[in-house]
């Protein structure tokens, strides 16, 4: 899919490659990132992980505009981001869940979902003012994406209800789908997995792979299992450093890794299973 | 890559996630729901509206179509500010300012340039309150719900000070006369063909202000039912996940007031021509507490709400004041226990029913039907 971005479209070779580069964010005198670098390649999915207060938020913020970096670059598609805004990060093919669900409460599920892909509607102000035909394709176009999206996450049955009236996990299918909608090269999931059962996780694990297939997908989870499961590669920060990266069998076996994590004894059980 | 294949395909039978066992049914329906124009369905629905005022203004008496003339100057306003309060959650005090610009725009131009078609006088109205909107938006896209209110409310208390301020050229205290525009002869003629009866000015004035306050609503609907309106409320909803949808929030803010600021400065326009008058004394605060008390009670957000609170708004006024007087109170007295019962009406509203009645009947509606579908 050629995406229409500020940055212009990528070369195939380049692929969708998303990478920080020596990030660094002070909040005061405390120092938040020290110096992250990390990168994603398409089809790939990245873990984020760490103890609490690692940084990992800090750093998601910083990739979707929230935060100003004091010092790095973040680079997506071979061109650097610069004075990115949340806004703009739709547009680019880059997609992002939050913590909860973060759904609109006055709209339908439908709704949200199409919400998500509005950035992509063609018809302007004056279509939507006189309801032209223009504004009508533009929506219906939406509303059958959507509509696949749900399906996709198995949630299409509930398209007309509120989220509010839904099961915490179908909100987060949902919440789930309004990123999807976009088709984005980019997915990043701020942890998915939180408030979810062991089937869920389970279940959301295999989504993940499979989205892994048509995007970059970075991960920020607390659940350990999950993570080693479905990440190709895993970055781990501990006082806004990164102290290792690699695969899942590296980085459990790292002794950095294990020394964070020390104290800890749920994660540590969940890193050495 | 022969990933992006699967891609391409967003209704690709590649599953995701659990097994989606799909029934089908409620999402067909809600996709049924808007086949057809978005344009001929809100037009036909005007048409009718039309239809249904046309038959009251040839019905009712003189005194109940200069009432129903009120009502279509207050429609357009309240139906912007609904529109700006329940969809996108700003809340504004000035709105009646908003109206006096359209209003002193429409008599200005009227007093200076002779012959100017009423039809011009009332876009360029529209126009100018836009630009004032367009200002105060961009200052109330940084506030906040009692800033906002704070800053709105100074508009509604500073602007009207203006025609005092410029007395020579806004008329001071006493105002701006303006002179009713006449029905073109062409339709004097076809109505009196119709209807074999003269077409009297206030009729006529009904008449102009309603199907202006339709084409308003016809709009507002139109923009309420499309992407803007969807996008509106998703930054009323939820401000992080709005912009990680690629939502601008200060320009979906900005573009709802100034959409609001418009439809105000229409309503302000038919003001001044139904009314003959502009004045600081017609669009004072509580001009712009009145709006918000008929928008609460109709129902935030609701079009069908805006047209019940315009309603209510005026056939009340004239209920209270005429208890007044029946009770035994002077005019100025009886004139002045309106304000008060707005405000009562709205904390009551609040209390009791804070979606207003287009919201608490369509809650109980679909409550009703949540039950019958378990019944079944």
């Amino acid at each position: 899919m050629s995406q229409q971005s500020p940055l212009g479209t990528a070369t195939a070779r380049s692929g969708s490659s998303f990478s920080v580069d020596k990030v660094t964010v002070r909040f005061g005198g405390l120092t938040a990132l020290d110096s992250v670098s990390l990168h994603v390649q398409p089809g790939e999915v990245l873990g984020v992980i760490g103890p609490n207060g690692a940084g990992k938020t800090t750093l998601f913020n910083v990739v979707c505009g929230f935060l100003r970096p004091d010092e790095g670059v973040l680079r997506w598609r071979d061109r650097e981001l610069k004075g990115l805004r949340p806004h703009q990060l739709a547009g680019l093919g880059i997609s992002r869940t939050l913590q909860g669900v973060g759904l609109f409460a006055g709209m339908t599920v439908l709704e949200n979902v199409m919400t998500g892909a509005g950035a992509q509607a063609k018809a302007g102000f004056v279509s939507a003012l006189f309801g032209l035909p223009r504004s009508d394709r533009d929506e219906a176009t939406l509303r059958d994406r959507a509509l696949a999206q749900l399906e996709r996450v198995g949630a299409a049955d509930v398209a007309g209800r509120y989220p509010g009236s839904l099961p915490y996990p179908v909100q987060k299918r949902v919440a789930l789908a309004r990123a999807l909608v976009s088709e984005p090269d980019l997915l990043m999931l701020d942890e998915p997995a939180a408030g979810l059962s062991n089937v869920e996780m389970d279940e959301l694990g295999d989504t993940i792979r499979e989205l892994s297939g048509r995007m970059a997908v970075m991960l920020v989870e607390h659940h350990m299992d999950l993570v080693m499961r479905v990440c190709d590669r895993i970055t781990v920060l501990d006082f806004g450093k990164v102290i290792s990266t690699g695969t899942p069998d590296e980085v459990r076996n790292d002794p950095a890794v294990l020394a964070a994590y020390l104290g800890d004894e749920n994660e540590t059980s969940g890193l050495e299973a | 890559m022969s990933t992006n294949l699967s891609k391409q395909d967003p209704t690709g039978d590649s599953q995701v996630g659990t097994t989606p066992e799909v029934t089908g049914t409620p999402s067909a329906d809600t996709a049924r729901r808007r086949i057809g124009s978005t344009l001929v369905r809100n037009g036909l629905l005007m048409l009718l509206a039309f239809v249904g005022i046309a038959l009251l203004l040839e019905t009712l008496s003189p005194f109940r179509v200069s009432q129903l003339g009120v009502m279509a100057y207050y429609l357009p306003a309240i139906a912007g500010l609904t529109v700006l309060t329940g969809l996108n959650g700003q809340i504004s005090l000035g709105h009646g300012a908003l109206m006096a610009v359209g209003g002193y725009t429409t008599a200005v131009l009227l007093e200076r340039q002779e012959g100017l078609p009423f039809l011009l006088v009332l876009l360029i109205s529209a126009v100018v309150a836009g630009v004032v909107g367009l200002v105060v938006g961009a200052a109330a896209a940084r506030l906040h719900g009692p800033y906002l209110a704070g800053a709105t409310l100074a508009l509604a208390v500073g602007l009207p000070g203006l025609a005092l301020k410029f007395d020579e050229f806004l008329g001071g205290d006493q105002g701006l006369r303006v002179s009713p525009p006449r029905a073109p002869d062409g339709i004097e003629s076809f109505y009196e063909s119709l209807m074999g009866d003269n077409l009297s000015g206030q009729r006529y004035l009904a008449y102009y202000g309603w199907i202006i306050a339709l084409v308003v609503l016809l709009l507002l609907s139109n923009l309420v039912n499309s992407r803007y309106g969807r996008h509106w409320r998703a930054v009323r909803d939820d401000e992080v996940a709005a912009e990680l949808a690629g939502i601008d929030l200060g320009r979906m803010r900005v573009q709802a007031f100034v959409v609001s600021a418009v439809c105000a400065g229409v309503g302000g326009s038919l003001l001044a021509v139904v009314t003959r008058l502009i004045a600081p004394t017609s669009v004072t605060i509580v001009l712009s507490f009145g709006l918000l008390t008929a928008i609460v009670i109709g129902g935030l957000g609701s079009l069908l709400g805006a047209v019940i609170g315009a309603a209510v708004l005026v056939f009340m006024q004239q209920i209270i004041t005429d208890t007044g007087l029946d009770a035994g109170l002077d005019a100025s007295q009886a004139a002045n226990i309106a304000p008060l019962v707005y405000g009562v009406l709205l904390i009551v509203v609040m209390l009791a029913a804070p979606r207003g009645l287009v919201g608490t009947v369509r809650m109980a509606w679909s409550t009703r039907a949540a039950a019958r579908r378990a019944g079944a």
